[in-house]
């Protein structure tokens, strides 16, 4: 009798324990799932007599790591360049930072550009490794491979989907509804594949090139936070004031293993 | 194995539909990459479920003990469940509670078919057992039941940080309890109860068993907490590692289910019965 009251306690407590993690689970759920807003309203007029411009050079200040190699033997159609992307870093400059302008827009309301933007899949790989889409814009996602891939986004604030794409495959189109910086996408089939989807609400971002350069076009004067964001080190702000027609230069260091 | 291979390679999601893999039940697709994992664990898992139904089948017709048509029947139903947790699994992108469902009753089933196993077996069937009964308490009946338990809390915690439902540490930290506990039971079995070969022998294993993963958890530790965070793939230390853990931990569950069979068979608890009026007196159960 006691045993079978101690049978009956402990699955009682599995079972609490198991219903806990689904309703930890559930919640994240519910707010990556949330119905979108109403219809984005009209865009705030610009006056592009007075709009300004924003751009610098972001640098990796230390060694950077040898980037490792990727080994792509598990799939004989994956030919190509195969190290890690996760830290580009060429004289000193660093490549895929995500700038934007974290704050300082305002309740301005923006156009969402009708031309998707292209990410392609491409020797195992994904190009660009870095994107940046205003929130509702297309992603045309595109098969270069020999090979079959799948695209898996894991957001955090977006819905969630995984797809397959055989090679020559007609493009998927997507998009994102939700402002979310750095959301991962990566290829189940090809563990290594990752890539970076930046989604925001205004067209005021851009991400470096391999010399670390940035260029941010069309910003009405004002008062703003510009955020640099990289997949691997902490996020830096810079505050800045751009004054009418002011094509403004705004450097940006990371620090290996930390602050600028 | 097959299912610990295509979570330690990150394959989980490499086929995107269920029950069809792109498209086709049983169609071969091109095996490169993570559906080498995931296409071969959903063949055996479809091969478990046919020879799981002949098990059930055969033994619903040949077996005279009810009880075990019944259990047989329940290694069905756990199977078929499973079959639908790893399509869940699937359709709705690795939900941890979801996954670790699947990976805990993967576990249940192995240990279902292991006591079928026993209870068919020759020496099952034909032996006297040796009784001793268990005056101690806790018994250790009562001990066995609590490794189990512990060991199930220890599979979720583990499912959970394997399929990034939560950190590592309660994983971690509660492997402490349950070498305490399991340890226990062993030092307890052998001390007391040496002498009954079917005590002794799953009570000596589970210990080896033990002591097997704590090490395969270290290593599994090391190779994708430690070194391996930052990695761009799965390597071959952190799957080798992590799916010998996932291996051993399943032989572990099921060895003390063993053990808590044979002591039930061999060491039943006396207990005392207290009836009104009378003193109380030993009785055996």
């Amino acid at each position: 009798m006691k045993n079978s009251r101690l049978a009956f306690l402990l699955l009682l407590a599995l079972a609490g324990l198991l219903l806990l993690a689904a309703c930890n689970k559930k919640e994240n759920t519910e707010q990556s799932t949330s119905p979108s807003a109403a219809p984005a309203p009209a865009a705030t007029p610009i006056d592009p007599a007075t709009v300004g411009s924003l751009s610098g050079t972001v640098k990796y200040d230390g060694t950077a790591p040898k980037p490792a190699k990727i080994d792509m033997s598990q799939d004989p159609a994956c030919k190509g360049a195969n190290e890690n992307e996760a830290l580009i870093v060429d004289k000193g400059d660093l490549a895929n930072v995500f700038v934007y302008v974290k704050d300082g827009v305002g309740n301005r309301t923006f156009d969402v550009p009708k031309d998707p933007v292209v990410l392609d899949q491409q020797g195992c790989r994904y190009h660009p490794h870095v994107l940046g889409v205003m929130a509702g814009q297309t992603v045309q996602i595109k098969n270069d491979d020999p090979t079959t891939h799948n695209i898996h986004p894991t957001p955090k604030d977006n819905r969630e989907w995984n797809e397959s794409q055989p090679p020559q495959a007609a493009p998927l189109e997507k998009n994102f509804a939700r402002e979310e910086i750095m959301l991962p996408v990566k290829c189940n089939q090809h563990p290594w594949m990752k890539m970076y989807i930046n989604v925001v609400k205004s067209p005021f971002y851009a991400v470096t090139d391999k010399d670390g350069k940035y260029e941010i076009k069309g910003l009405p004067p004002g008062d703003y936070t510009i955020a640099f964001v990289h997949e691997k080190l902490p996020e830096q702000d810079q505050k800045v004031t751009i004054a009418p027609k002011e094509a403004k230069t705004v450097d940006q260091t990371f620090k290996a293993g930390g602050a600028s | 194995m097959f299912g610990a291979s295509v979570t330690s390679n990150d394959a989980g999601l490499s086929v995107p539909d269920w029950p069809t893999s792109f498209g086709y039940l049983v169609k071969v697709p091109h095996l490169v990459g993570g559906v080498r994992f995931e296409w071969s664990h959903r063949m055996v898992a479809g091969s478990l479920v046919i020879l799981t139904l002949a098990i059930a089948a055969w033994t619903f017709f040949v077996e005279r003990r009810s009880w075990l048509r019944k259990l047989a029947l329940a290694a069905l139903g756990t199977v078929v469940a499973q079959a639908i947790l790893g399509g869940m699994t699937v359709l709705y992108l690795q939900p941890p509670a979801v996954s670790t469902a699947h990976a805990a009753v993967a576990q249940t089933f192995f240990c279902i078919a292991v006591c079928i196993a026993i209870f068919t077996g020759r020496k099952w069937v034909e032996e006297v057992p040796q009784v001793e009964h268990d005056t101690r308490r806790p018994s250790l009946f009562t001990l066995t039941l609590l490794s189990i338990f512990v060991l199930y809390v220890q599979l979720i915690l583990g499912g959970m940080f394997r399929h990034r439902g939560m950190s590592w540490w309660p994983h971690v930290v509660h492997a402490a309890l349950v070498a305490f506990v399991l340890t226990w039971t062993a030092i307890r079995a052998l001390s007391v109860f040496s002498k009954i070969e079917a005590v002794r022998k799953p009570a000596i294993m589970m210990l080896s068993l033990l002591i097997t993963q704590l090490c395969l958890g270290f290593a599994a530790f090391l190779t994708r907490v430690a070194w391996g965070k930052d990695s761009v793939q799965p390597e071959l230390p952190m799957v080798v590692s992590t799916v010998a853990h996932v291996a051993v931990g399943a032989l572990l569950l099921a060895t003390t289910v063993v053990l808590a069979i044979q002591v039930w068979r061999h060491v039943p608890v006396a207990f005392a019965e207290r009836v009104p009026g009378t003193e109380r007196t030993p009785q055996i159960a």
